[in-house]
């Protein structure tokens, strides 16, 4: 697409001047690309669970479950503007999403849906 | 009534109204971990079918196959991501009204319209899709109340849906002020909030495409 350079390069947030939320987003030649990457790992991602011998091997969650993080990690970064906004907006969403986390895993666990992987004796 | 203040910033020299968004986003990853803890807890499970991605027979000898439509779904996925890419494109055109446009590719990517239907469009087309989904789930057999699976897995995408449901209203009422005064730099705060609320509902999605449609 035909465009100059206001709109490719990185813009500043025009929240006019006040503390450290006037953070750098990227522009259309980021965004784009993000989406080429977002798409790759998603064809990817179904491309493999329609391969029998890698969707029954040990590799194939862990495999799935790296992609969807990378993808999680991608838009919370370029598309949530995460990764140029302020430090206090991080630790609002990375904090929660810890504590959600190793909530998860460890029901996981109390569970029993884990013990066959990493269970004693295994 | 007094007019409306122009910023609402807080000692930390942060609008209060996009750490308020962001302290909303925290909340919500826990409400969906614990739906999705719910879904994988009962994962396997169920004591009759239909089942996500196995056959099954039942005693009276009525086959199901397996219930989850991956094509569909990769789909809907796709429609989601672009979706988002979308929403940034309509904050950056937001952000960017007042530069001049001299081609016109900066003109179509400076059409914050262009861009907000553009999202609102894609996010009811996701909505379509889950109908789809919901009515074949229901016509095969799956409804909320016949096993473990079908109750954990309309409350997690259900729960998923009305959320973006919520969003697709979000972004018809930004829409509507685009129209009756036109959304401008002074408004990008209020854009970004939005999206990033969009974006959140597209993160949780690619979470639950992962946990729950593609590892068996």
């Amino acid at each position: 697409m035909e465009h100059d350079s206001t709109h490719s390069e990185v813009t500043k947030a025009p929240h006019h001047g006040h503390g450290d939320d006037d953070a750098y987003h990227p522009g259309w030649s980021t965004y784009w690309k993000v989406a080429v990457i977002l798409t790759l790992i998603t064809v990817v991602e179904v491309w493999i669970y329609y391969i029998p011998s890698f969707s029954s091997s040990r590799g194939f969650v862990p495999s799935l479950l790296a992609m969807s993080a990378v993808k999680f990690a991608i838009v919370v970064a370029f598309y949530m503007h995460l990764k140029y906004d302020h430090k206090l907006f991080r630790a609002l969403f990375t904090g929660p999403l810890f504590i959600a986390g190793t909530t998860l895993i460890a029901l996981l666990f109390l569970f029993g849906q884990l013990v066959a992987r990493f269970g004693p004796g295994k | 009534m007094s007019a409306p203040a122009a910023g609402h910033y807080t000692s930390t020299g942060l609008d209060s109204r996009k750490i308020a968004i962001w302290a909303f986003i925290g909340s919500e990853c826990m409400l969906f971990v614990s739906l999705i803890s719910t879904y994988l807890i009962y994962k396997g499970k169920s004591r009759v079918g239909p089942y996500p991605h196995e056959v099954w027979v039942s005693p009276s000898g009525e086959h199901f196959k397996a219930i989850l439509n991956i094509p569909v779904t990769s789909a809907s996925t796709f429609v989601l991501l672009m979706s988002s890419l979308a929403m940034v494109l309509a904050l950056a055109a937001v952000q960017n009204k007042d530069l001049p446009k001299r081609t016109t590719g900066d003109r179509i990517l400076g059409s914050s319209k262009l861009w907000l239907w553009m999202t609102a469009i894609l996010g009811t087309t996701f909505l379509g899709f889950q109908a789809f989904e919901f009515t074949s789930f229901v016509h095969e057999g799956l409804t909320i109340r016949t096993n473990l699976f079908g109750s954990s897995f309309f409350t997690l995408t259900g729960f998923h849906g009305a959320h973006v449901t919520a969003g697709v209203l979000w972004l018809l009422t930004l829409l509507a002020i685009d129209y009756r005064r036109g959304l401008g730099p002074k408004d990008a705060l209020n854009v970004d909030i939005a999206a990033l609320y969009w974006h959140f509902v597209d993160v949780v999605w690619i979470a639950i495409f992962t946990l729950v449609y593609l590892i068996k």
